[in-house]
C-alpha cells in the first residue's frame, strides 16, 4: 500500500488524511474529507473550478497532490462563511444572481477573495484579470463581476 | 505498481534518487504540468521527487553576481520581488505570462524550461537575459546557459540524475533594459503563436553595445539569434537597423504550420514582435 498519513490545517482546523501518493489534493478534499464544495471541472488546471488556497496562494487543487499539503494550510470554501453568516462575496453572488448552475461557483469565490484580500478595491480589469482562470459557461461572467464589485463595498465598509 | 513519492532536503540528495530510480522518475515543483501528463495517462511514475523541500530551491537571492531564483520558486512570487522586477522586467513579464493566477501560484521558470516546449513563455526572455542552469548531479555541479538546456521538443541536454537547483541571471550593469512579448489569439491563457525576448545594454551615448534576442514557437527549441543581436549593436536603434533586425528574425525560424500560426505568419511576427520588444527594451535601458 502507498497510502501516506497526511497532516494540514483545513479551514483553520488540524485535520489529518490518509491518500495514496499519486492522489491529487482535489480527490483528498472531496472524496477523503467529505469537502465537495471544490469541484472537479476539467482536471487539467484550466476552469479553476476546484480553487483553494495552499499557505495563501490560489491553487488549482486538481494539480496539487494530496501528498503536497503536507504542514501547509489549505483554506477551501467550506471555510468562507462565518457561521451562519455568509461572506459578503457569497452573500453578492446570490443578490446579483452570480451564478446558475453553480459548479464553477466555489471556485470564482476563492479566487474573488483571494482578490479582495490583496485588493479591497478592484478595477472592473483587475477583477476580470484575476478571475480569468475560472472559466463559467452559464452566466456570461458579467453578473460574476458586478458581484464582486458590490461585494468588493461591503468589504471596504467593514 | 504504487508511486514512490519523496521529499528530499538537499539538491544532492534529489540528485541521488533520480540517478538510482529505476523506472520512470519526476521531478516535481509546482506540479502543474507534471500532473496534467500524470492524469492523461501520458506517464505513469514510479518516482516523484518533490523538490520544494530544499532550501536552495525555496528563494529568490540578489548578491554581487546578480540573481539566484530557486528551481521551486512560484512565477508569482518573481512579480512580488520589486528588485528582480526592477532588474529583469522582461524575464519577469514573460514568468508572469504563463497561465492564470491559479498556475502562477505553483508553476515555476525552470519547469517551464524542463517542459522543454518551444512555446515555453519564460524561456526566450531567459536565454535573451543570458541566464543560467545551475546543476547538481551525481558527478557534482555544474553551470549551464539556458539555451543549451532543451535539444527538441520535450528533450533535455540533462543526464540522467541531473537536476536544476537554480536560474541564475548576470549581474545588471547600468543602462540596461530587457523585454518580452508574446502573440497569441486572445488576451490571456493561451500558448504562443510567436513570442521574442531582448535584452540590451546600452553606452554613455545611448547606443547599443551589447544585445541578445531570442525566439520562441518559431522551431523546434527557443532560438538564440545573434544577426538579430549583430543587427543592432551599435545602433540607437533607428527603423532601417530595426528592419534588419526584424529580418534577421525571420531568417532563424522554421515555424510549424499549424492552426494556430501558418509558417508565413509565425515567421512575419517573429520580426514584428522582435521589433517592438526592442523598442521596449531600449526605453528601458534608458534610450528613450
Amino acid at each position: 500500500m502507498s497510502a501516506v498519513l497526511v497532516t494540514t490545517t483545513i479551514n483553520g482546523d488540524r485535520t489529518e488524511f490518509v491518500c495514496e501518493t499519486d492522489e491529487t489534493l482535489l480527490d483528498a478534499l472531496r472524496n477523503r474529507l467529505g469537502l465537495t464544495g471544490s469541484k472537479e471541472g476539467c482536471g487539467t488546471g484550466d476552469c479553476g473550478a476546484c480553487s483553494v488556497t495552499v499557505d495563501g496562494r490560489l491553487v488549482c487543487s486538481c494539480l496539487v497532490l494530496g501528498v503536497e499539503a503536507e504542514g501547509c494550510e489549505v483554506n477551501t470554501i467550506e471555510g468562507m462563511a462565518d457561521g451562519d453568516v455568509l461572506h459578503p462575496l457569497q452573500a453578492k453572488f446570490i443578490e446579483h444572481a452570480a451564478l446558475q448552475c453553480g459548479i464553477c461557483t466555489p471556485g470564482f469565490l476563492m479566487a474573488a477573495k483571494v482578490l479582495l484580500d490583496k485588493n479591497p478595491n478592484p478595477s472592473e480589469v483587475e477583477i476580470r484579470f484575476a478571475l480569468a482562470g475560472n472559466l463559467c459557461r452559464c452566466t456570461g461572467y458579467d453578473k460574476i463581476v458586478r458581484a464582486v464589485k458590490a461585494a468588493a463595498k461591503e468589504v471596504r465598509k467593514r | 505498481m504504487a508511486m514512490r513519492y519523496e521529499t528530499p532536503a538537499t539538491t544532492k540528495e534529489a540528485a541521488t534518487l533520480m540517478a538510482k530510480a529505476k523506472g520512470s522518475a519526476f521531478l516535481l515543483a509546482g506540479g502543474t504540468d507534471l500532473l496534467v501528463r500524470m492524469k492523461s495517462g501520458m506517464i505513469e511514475p514510479d518516482l516523484v521527487v518533490d523538490i520544494k523541500h530544499i532550501a536552495a530551491t525555496q528563494s529568490i537571492k540578489k548578491s554581487a553576481s546578480g540573481f539566484r531564483i530557486g528551481a521551486a520558486v512560484p512565477a508569482a512570487a518573481m512579480g512580488e520581488h520589486p528588485a528582480l522586477k526592477k532588474a529583469w522586467p522582461g524575464v519577469v513579464e514573460a514568468a508572469n505570462l504563463i497561465g492564470s493566477d491559479q498556475i502562477q501560484s505553483r508553476c515555476t521558470i525552470v519547469g517551464n524550461l524542463c517542459n522543454a516546449s518551444p512555446a515555453a513563455d519564460s524561456v526566450p526572455a531567459l536565454i535573451a537575459a543570458g541566464a543560467k542552469a545551475a546543476i547538481v548531479g551525481p558527478k557534482g555541479r555544474r553551470t549551464v546557459p539556458v539555451e543549451k538546456i532543451v535539444t527538441g521538443p520535450g528533450t533535455m541536454s540533462l543526464k540522467k540524475g541531473e537536476v536544476i537547483e537554480a536560474i541564475t541571471l548576470p549581474k545588471r550593469p547600468p543602462k540596461s533594459g530587457d523585454a518580452f512579448l508574446r502573440f497569441i489569439p486572445r488576451t490571456e491563457m493561451d500558448i504562443a503563436v510567436v513570442s521574442a525576448g531582448v535584452s540590451l545594454t546600452l553606452d554613455n551615448k545611448r547606443v547599443v553595445k551589447k544585445a541578445r534576442v531570442a525566439l520562441g514557437a518559431v522551431a523546434p527549441t527557443v532560438v538564440l539569434v545573434p544577426a538579430a543581436a549583430r543587427a543592432i549593436v551599435g545602433s540607437k536603434l533607428t527603423d532601417d537597423v530595426l528592419e534588419k533586425l526584424a529580418a534577421a528574425c525571420s531568417a532563424a525560424c522554421s515555424p510549424i504550420d499549424d492552426k494556430r500560426g501558418t509558417v508565413e505568419f509565425r515567421t512575419e511576427v517573429a520580426g514584428v514582435l522582435a521589433r517592438r520588444a526592442a523598442k521596449i527594451a531600449y526605453q528601458r535601458a534608458g534610450g528613450g
